[in-house]
């Protein structure tokens, strides 16, 4: 038995365990035959969804020709504004190069789309390309109506106390740059959310929860206060998170005004007016009344909106949502209701629910199986059921991972193990650690 | 999770550290192993003194290890909400004791030799 194991001997050794490497190596998924096409796709945006979609395509068809339309070199890492915002991230952290997450089978385009015709199914460049298309996934994101807020500019933020994360890498660190005073000095801290449909409507709550926790470990109780106002008559939509968080406030000791709409501000009284709006007991009738709240540090996030092209294009719905422009699509399958070559992903989409990355990773799938399935010529399965996912971090180092879909049920992706409703280590390592990669990993159509 | 697959898996820590960190780490965690399996084979038995050295360097690799994750993830022990806190924690206190002691033991049945 000696004598064997000596044959065996180092080069021995490693050569067994090098077989094994390669055999572990090959275990994996065995990937589908390609389906052969030659249907022109166009993507507009190549934001999460867009990127992610263009790469599962690649994976999928032959003979496909895919173009990506955007006009923005940089890619942005949006679940991370939160951490920049706190001083916990740089910009950097959410940086990247559009181009580097594409595929060299897919035409990037670095230009915005300027028209769809949805019936000569063309789209149209800024630059005056005319492409056709067969199909057409439509992901450009949102915009932020910043300018929808008299006094409000986006030159101001990371001055006079003002910060608004929403808008960008750059403006997310400058926020931290005027929060970062008020956690040092103390003051009024106002928070606020949009009346408009939202991306991630757990930001807001995750800003206020992040900025208390370090304001007070800076410069302590008692030297500030915290202010939470929001248009809705709930804190949160789906109502077991609402009144989780409704619970955490009122432990953190953040005061609520909810049905403050944010109307304006005024930077030199640093004073912000609210439009607020009350049910009279007797009549039931609603009344508006103005209410200007003061703040040393205010958090901004505007009205929110689909493009421009979007709303021109005939494509939104026209009796819901009608000063937003959200595609109208089947909430079930992304896919038009009067178009059916036409698909909405991400944000632009106008379902209930799904404006974050988590929900992107599950309707990009959906999309693509639906589409193949066209291209094939029989119908799709997959059903998205409005899965939304929000780390909602309540301490640097805490956090609920809140996962619920359209019925406002919560989905537990690890029931019996990590709680959603629970303030815990586990869930912020998550968002910490493993939420990017699992974010790029879904970006080259892998996760 | 959606299709948590071993690929999947693969593909977010490649993402996490970046393909060619995760996959050197890999191949050093693979060949502190394969050096602790080629000691004990050579050797043909476990050496109880160097065992001993291996166990009393475990406590320094599990504090190591937890310190080292709160550092680069901006936790501390604070943060501990729940047992699935805790059982993370000692999974990671584990992960450090173990490739300490494993590591500890091979790098001194290298250079000391067997006996």
């Amino acid at each position: 038995m000696q004598s064997d194991m000596r044959l065996l001997g180092r080069r021995g050794f490693l050569g067994l365990a090098a077989g094994g490497a390669a055999v572990a190596a090959t275990l994996g998924p065995a990937r589908a035959a390609k389906v052969r096409t030659s249907a022109r796709i166009v993507i507009i945006g190549a934001g999460a969804a867009g990127t992610s979609m263009a790469n599962r395509l690649v994976e999928r068809l032959e003979g496909a020709t895919i173009t990506l339309l955007d006009g923005r070199a940089d890619h942005f890492y949006q679940p991370g504004l939160s951490l920049v915002a706190a001083g916990l991230k740089p910009a950097s952290y959410t940086l990247s190069k559009t181009a580097d997450w594409l595929p060299k089978e897919v035409t990037l385009i670095a230009e915005k789309a300027a028209a769809i015709d949805p019936d000569a199914k063309t789209v149209a460049t800024e630059g005056g390309t005319r492409l056709d298309y067969d199909f057409l996934i439509v992901a450009p994101g949102l915009v932020l109506d910043h300018d929808a807020i008299p006094g409000f500019s986006l030159d101001m933020v990371g001055t006079n106390g003002i910060g608004a994360l929403y808008a960008g890498p750059d403006y997310a660190a400058k926020t931290w740059e005027a929060a970062r005073k008020f956690t040092e000095e103390g003051g009024v801290g106002l928070f606020t959310r949009p009346a408009t449909e939202m991306k991630c409507a757990g930001a807001p709550l995750k800003h206020t929860f992040l900025i208390e926790d370090i304001a007070g470990r800076t410069v302590g109780p008692g030297k500030y206060e915290i202010h939470f106002a929001a248009p809705q008559p709930v804190l949160f939509s789906v109502p077991i998170v609402a009144e989780k968080v409704r619970m955490l406030f009122g432990e953190r000791g953040v005061t609520t005004h909810l049905q403050h709409k944010l109307m304006s501000i005024d930077p030199g009284k640093k004073s912000a007016q609210f439009e607020k709006t009350e049910v009279d007991a007797a009549t039931k009738a609603e009344v508006k009344s103005t209410v200007e709240l003061p703040y040393d540090y205010l958090h901004v996030i505007p009205p929110q909106r689909a493009p421009e092209v979007i709303r021109q294009s005939g494509l939104s719905w026209a009796d819901k949502w009608t000063d937003q422009g959200w595609v109208e699509c089947d909430m079930k399958t992304l896919r038009h209701l009067r178009y059916p070559e036409i698909f909405a992903l991400g944000d632009v989409a106008g379902v209930p629910k799904g404006k974050t990355a988590a929900s992107v990773k599950w309707m990009v799938p959906v999309v693509e199986d639906h589409l193949v399935a066209a291209i094939e010529g029989r119908e799709g399965t997959e059903v998205y059921d409005g899965y939304t996912s929000c780390p909602m971090i309540t301490r640097v180092g805490k956090a609920m991972l809140v996962e619920f879909d359209y019925n406002n049920n919560l989905v537990p992706s690890f029931p019996g193990l990590i709680a959603p409703l629970e303030e815990l280590w586990i869930s912020w390592l998550m968002k910490e650690v493993a939420l990017k990669a699992t974010y790029n990993a879904m970006l080259r159509g892998k996760a | 999770m959606k299709d948590l697959t071993l690929s999947t898996l693969i593909a977010v820590f490649e993402e996490m550290f970046g393909r060619g960190l995760f996959w050197t780490m890999v191949a050093v965690a693979a060949l502190i192993t394969l050096l602790y399996f080629f000691v004990l084979i050579r050797d043909h038995r476990v050496s109880w003194r160097k065992f001993l050295w291996a166990q009393l360097s475990m406590p320094f690799g599990a504090v190591a290890a937890v310190l080292f994750v709160q550092k680069v993830t901006s936790s501390s022990f604070s943060n501990i909400g729940g047992p699935v806190d805790w059982i993370v924690l000692l999974g990671v206190a584990v992960l450090g004791a173990v490739g300490l002691a494993i590591l500890v033991y091979s790098v001194q049945s290298l250079v000391r030799g067997p006996g």
